[in-house]
């Protein structure tokens, strides 16, 4: 088989299933649908992976092809086409093997639920989206994946569509996405326009030295730097997508989805696809400080704030939420601190222990017959030992123990915004290094609230049959879910859940080890990753000083980030399971504080309130007003009406009575005369 | 090999029609009904040998017929085709099609007269496109009034009557100006009417401009650009689902193909020098019609308005000048845009119709929850919902994309006003959905409703691969117009002074 029939092959198989279970998942079943649809996504992990093993033996060339041309406008033709080098290659396996484990995780989560055929197929179709995204060689297939992503995503987060929060959540999740979309466009339309006319990655990097240098005029007399404001649109497309601020809303009410999408998309592939798109773009985005800078901030404040939301929730998916949000953050400093690298290498753990993570709590949640509420929780470890260690171990690579894959990763970055030289870097560095203490201390809240401690769920019996009144309003309000019945205990869950639990587990401990090399310090990424080394030295002097994943871990156990990531823990075993009184303490003391982030910095309020709200009033003032009163009111009817007064006028002087016919004659023919008259006087 | 195709394209289902009208009143509705399919399969068969049989390496006309017509004046049954216009009969035959089948059992009243008027108006409307000859033009484009009028007239909703007389004076008084200029015309281009003369004559710009106040009167009336486009939401709130098909699909298109035949090559130094205006105007449409479509309450209204929101797309791609050049991606974005539309608008407007048919109520409120007794619908509804949005892989996208990537290169600001059909596009959109279709059973009529049965299912169906298809594979529709929107960009850059 060739390459071009191979990429197909892996891009199209979960689309097959996708169709089957999605057509005719009502006539062939539910394991006929689920068998489908995993068979198609396996295809695609294992033709990955060997894609993969290929790059890393060497025996696979970068492949750059068309497919089919789908449009010609003015002798450039743009196709559908692949360009697979290691990036995409390592993307790929991502994708796919974590949503191979997330598929075999939904026969059990899923189980119950009459939309089981059509989970597969949604799943299924995204898989196939982003793997078309990954894998494109140009920006109009980009767009298309990265669309076709938002759509699946805008399905699964409104997968329960009779709730309406879901349906507010996912409503949402699409509008701020599109606002994204919005810069992420013209960003095209600038490339298009200035880069030759072709939107094919090779020759828009071929052209982009040659522009370096070039301005353009956004508002008239300003100057503008042609490379700072395309990449900074481009930009806008992935905060957009990978949920940065200021349009990082979307995500943490995108946990309505059932659990299952929450680990695949809005935790493993999906949010990172912006951060990919950026380092598809190095080459672009290496040319101008000012867009690594601005990419730097947004990642910062993403890192640092949406840390500190991940403290005060109860909703077990909630923690987990705002905890890919601040790594996000992390991984979109080190796209600004040029680290492509670094950001993609923790693009890869995060996705691993972060579907871990999810899967678990979805696992928990299950256990705990659909209850959210870390404070309904409490000593699961010995109703659920497989969830509990798999979790632990998410937990432990996601504050970045070393050895653990999320510590090489994570380290690598924080090192990297070290060693950049670009203004913010500074504040960054700090912000990173406050967000790892606050990682540890809310991951382990959850842990130990949820795994330790008290078993919760026996006393809180009648509060969380009815409904928690300080829950914010997303709380889902399950229909056929009610959590524990009085007699009820928790479960553990059934193998085909913990089995991807364990799956997962493994490349969380273990691929930082032994990624670390190769993808950081090694070629694995070059040609694909363009690093401007005059300018952006960081990754160099990084390479200089690393001696090795034992030495680099042994080195970390004297540094601060591992003694802030341990104090974390320890503050959280401290005060979630050995002294309760002191966070309500807290609590009860700075509770302005706790409000203000207990309303996500009043972010959500301000945005209906301006945008949502200030539409529908502009639109009602449009067309209330423009349309109705001043063009049909005024001019259409008016108009009418002013006809129809003119032709009463005028019926008036139709009187039908012969006199009064000749009296206008005879004033007419006076009126002739006198004129005539005057003609001969003046003359 | 066809001789006399466009003439066949043209008289074969007027004279469908006419022959549906021969089967008289309703106790003969069934016959009614299947002789009006057989008519309109056959206008589209018909049709279709247009579009294989057409030749993608010739920009001028095909399949040209002439005969004279009223010598006296040396007006001329003159007919032919360019890569643009072939498109378009082709769409028209496809959407009588489609509004046959969404008319069938719904119609109860009348039968044969409305399959009649429907059947006649694709023949005008074909004749419309097909016309080389203005006089010929003026009077297909005049003569399709009249049955519009009657579907909206006589088979519309309670205030039908406000609707269909505004529909036809607005439309009416925008024409009779149309005509004073071809008369213009007919005496400076030496008493003809033949089009591609008037292509070809200098005139002053002073003229210029005043003949191109009177074709913007004519077709932005058609478009309809704001402001005069207020007819249209009263039109499709009225008109059957029919009518409010071929009304979006086809009808708006011809105001457009006006300014594309008519304007931009006969007066390219007017409209160089008013391309501001209508650009202008068109992102008026684009953002103005996009926030009013967003607080509508009737859904047929706010389709109605984001027809017109979308259409704002087609005329700015088509002045988007860049110096004296009329921008290639743009006008190709903005043909692309009208022929998505027609397929979009049509499959949203039949979706309305649908539930229409279940509930009486085209009220947003009086639904909710209909996902829930009608998944299948939902399903396609959400799928042409999301062409309305312009998703990528669906038609809607295409020509957005193409005329915001044309609107760059000439002035960002314009593209990035464009562009916020992003955002309002899919919010009244996908807010309408969520009313409509989300969400637990709203009602105890909503839990009446059953699913589609299978005519509407074939409706759907087809809509639904024809959205995907332009959207997987806009190549098949852009090839054949490519050098016909050669030869109008590099004639509109010329001077006629």
């Amino acid at each position: 088989m060739d390459m071009k029939s191979l990429y197909l092959l892996i891009a199209l198989a979960p689309l097959a299933g996708s169709l089957i279970a999605g057509l005719f998942g009502w006539a062939i079943g539910r394991r006929a649908s689920h068998v489908v649809t995993i068979l198609g996504v396996a295809v695609s992990a294992v033709l990955s992976l060997k894609v993969l093993s290929g790059f890393i033996s060497g025996q696979t060339e970068v492949f750059n092809g068309s497919v089919y041309t789908w449009l010609t406008v003015g002798g450039h033709e743009y196709a559908v086409g692949f360009l697979v080098d290691k990036l995409t290659a390592m993307m790929m396996v991502v994708v796919s093997c974590v949503s191979l484990m997330v598929h075999i995780y939904t026969i059990g989560y899923m189980q119950e639920d009459p939309g089981y055929q059509r989970f597969f197929s949604y799943i299924s179709l995204f898989t196939f989206s982003m793997l078309m995204l990954v894998m494109s060689n140009n920006f109009i297939q980009l767009f298309f994946g990265w669309e076709a992503v938002g759509l699946v995503s805008y399905l699964l987060i409104g997968f329960w569509f009779k709730r309406p929060t879901a349906t507010f959540a996912n409503l949402k999740a699409f509008l701020v996405n599109r606002v994204g979309d919005f810069g992420f466009l013209l960003g095209i339309g600038l490339v298009l326009a200035h880069f030759g006319g072709s939107l094919n990655y090779n020759d828009v990097f071929a052209a982009a030295p040659a522009l370096a240098n070039k301005t353009i005029q956004i508002f008239p007399g300003v100057e503008w730097s042609l490379m700072t404001v395309t990449c900074i649109l481009l930009f806008v497309g992935a905060m957009g997508k990978s949920a940065q601020f200021p349009l990082h809303v979307w995500l943490p009410d995108s946990m309505e989805g059932p659990t299952p999408i929450s680990a695949l998309i809005h935790a493993a592939t999906m949010v990172t696809a912006g951060l990919f798109m950026v380092s598809r773009m190095s080459p672009l985005f290496e040319m101008s400080d000012t867009a690594l800078n601005f990419v730097m901030i947004s990642g910062t404040i993403t890192a640092l704030f949406m840390g500190f939301l991940g403290i005060v929730q109860n909703d077990i998916k909630k923690v987990v939420a705002y905890s890919t949000l601040s790594q996000l953050g992390y991984m979109t400093v080190a796209l600004g601190a040029s680290a492509y690298s670094a950001a993609m290498f923790h693009v890869m753990t995060h996705a691993f222990f972060k579907a871990l993570l999810f899967l678990g709590a979805g696992s928990v949640i299950m256990g705990m017959h659909h209850d959210q509420d870390m404070r309904n929780m409490g000593g699961l470890r010995k109703y659920m030992p497989i969830t509990w260690i798999t979790s632990l171990i998410g937990s432990l690579a996601l504050i970045g123990t070393p050895f653990f894959s999320g510590f090489y990763s994570k380290d690598s970055i924080i090192e990297a915004v070290a060693a950049s030289h670009l203004p913010f870097a500074g504040v960054a560095y700090w912000a990173l290094i406050i967000g790892v203490f606050v990682t540890a201390f809310y991951s382990f809240r959850m842990y130990f609230l949820v795994f330790h401690g008290k078993e919760r769920w026996m006393e809180n019996h009648g509060a969380h049959h009815g409904h928690d009144d300080d829950h914010d309003d997303e709380e889902p309000s399950t229909d056929h879910h009610h959590g524990l019945g009085p007699n009820d205990k928790p479960h553990e869950s059934p193998w085909v859940v913990t089995l991807p639990l364990l799956a997962l587990a493994i490349p969380s401990v273990l691929i930082g080890f032994f990624a670390i090399e190769p993808l950081l310090f090694g070629d694995f990424f070059k040609g694909a990753i363009t690093i401007d080394a005059l300018k952006h030295p960081g990754m160099h002097e990084l390479a200089e000083e690393f001696h090795g994943p034992v030495a680099m871990a042994v080195h970390a156990l004297s540094t601060l980030p591992f003694w802030l990531a341990l104090s974390g823990v320890v503050v959280a075993w401290f005060f979630y399971l050995k002294a309760p009184q002191i966070p309500a303490a807290i609590k009860q003391q700075f509770s302005a504080v706790h409000k203000v982030l207990e309303n996500k910095y009043y972010l959500d309020d301000l945005y209906f309130n301006l945008f949502a709200k200030g539409a529908r009033a502009l639109g009602t003032l449009f067309w209330k007003v423009g349309d109705m009163l001043l063009i049909d009111g005024l001019m259409v009817n008016g108009t009418a009406k002013l006809v129809g007064v003119f032709s009463r006028l005028t019926r008036k002087l139709q009187t039908g009575f012969i006199y009064s016919y000749a009296t206008t004659m005879i004033i007419g023919v006076l009126g002739l005369m006198t004129l005539w008259f005057a003609g001969i006087i003046l003359r | 090999m066809f001789t006399n195709l466009l003439s066949l394209v043209i008289w074969t289902p007027i004279v469908a029609g006419l022959l549906v009208l021969t089967t008289g009143g309703d106790q003969r509705a069934p016959l009614a009904r299947w002789l009006a399919l057989a008519g309109s399969l056959a206008g589209f068969l018909v049709s279709l040998p247009l579009y294989t049989g057409f030749n993608d390496l010739n920009g001028g006309m095909q399949f040209e017929e002439m005969r004279p017509w009223i010598q006296a004046l040396n007006i001329n049954y003159h007919l032919g085709v360019d890569g643009i216009s072939m498109l378009f009969i082709v769409l028209n035959s496809f959407t009588t099609l489609m509004v046959v089948l969404a008319g069938w059992e719904v119609i109860e009243k009348r039968v044969a007269q409305y399959m009649a008027a429907f059947l006649i108006m694709s023949g005008l409307i074909n004749g419309s496109f097909a016309s080389l000859d203005a006089m010929l033009f003026y009077v297909f484009f005049e003569a399709m009034l009249i049955p519009m009028y009657l579907i909206i007239g006589v088979w519309g909703g309670p205030r039908r009557v406000y609707a269909s007389v505004k529909f036809f004076l607005y439309t009416l008084l925008g024409s009779l100006l149309m005509l004073v200029a071809f008369i213009y015309m007919y005496f400076h281009a030496g008493k003809t009417f033949e089009i591609l003369a008037f292509h070809d004559m200098k005139i002053a710009l002073s003229v210029q401009m005043l003949l191109f106040v009177a074709f913007f009167l004519s077709f932005a009336v058609k478009v309809p650009m704001w402001p005069v486009h207020t007819w249209l939401p009263d039109a499709h709130v009225e008109a059957p689902t029919g009518g409010s098909m071929v009304l979006a699909a086809i009808t708006l298109k011809l105001g457009a193909y006006g300014f594309l035949r008519f304007a931009l090559p006969i007066l390219p130094d007017a409209s160089r020098e008013l391309a501001w205006v209508m650009v202008a105007l068109s992102l008026v449409a684009v953002v103005y019609i996009g926030l009013v479509a967003l607080v509508q309450s009737d859904m047929k209204k706010l389709v109605a308005y984001s027809s017109i929101s979308h259409m704002g797309f087609v005329t700015l791609g088509m002045f988007m000048f860049l110096g004296t050049n009329m921008n290639q991606w743009a006008v190709e974005g903005a043909l692309v845009q009208m022929v998505s539309h027609g397929f979009v608008s049509a499959a949203m407007f039949f979706c309305i119709g649908v539930m229409y048919d279940r509930l009486h109520s085209r009220n947003i409120a009086d639904y909710g929850g209909v996902a829930n007794k009608m998944p299948i619908f939902a399903a396609f509804m959400m799928l042409f919902g999301m062409a309305n949005s312009g998703l990528p892989a669906t038609s809607g996208f295409v020509g957005e994309f193409m005329v915001i990537l044309g609107a760059v290169q000439v002035n960002f600001w314009y593209a990035a006003l464009a562009a916020t059909t992003l955002i309002f596009g899919a919010a009244y959109t996908l807010w309408m959905y969520k009313r409509v279709i989300f969400g637990d059973i709203g009602n105890s009529h909503v839990a009446e409703m059953k699913d589609v049965n299978k005519r509407e299912f074939l409706v759907l169906a087809i809509l639904a691969i024809t959205v995907l298809g332009m959207g997987l594979y806009p190549q098949a529709f852009v090839s054949k117009m490519h050098l016909s929107v050669n030869d109008l960009i590099a004639h509109v850059a010329q001077s006629k002074l």
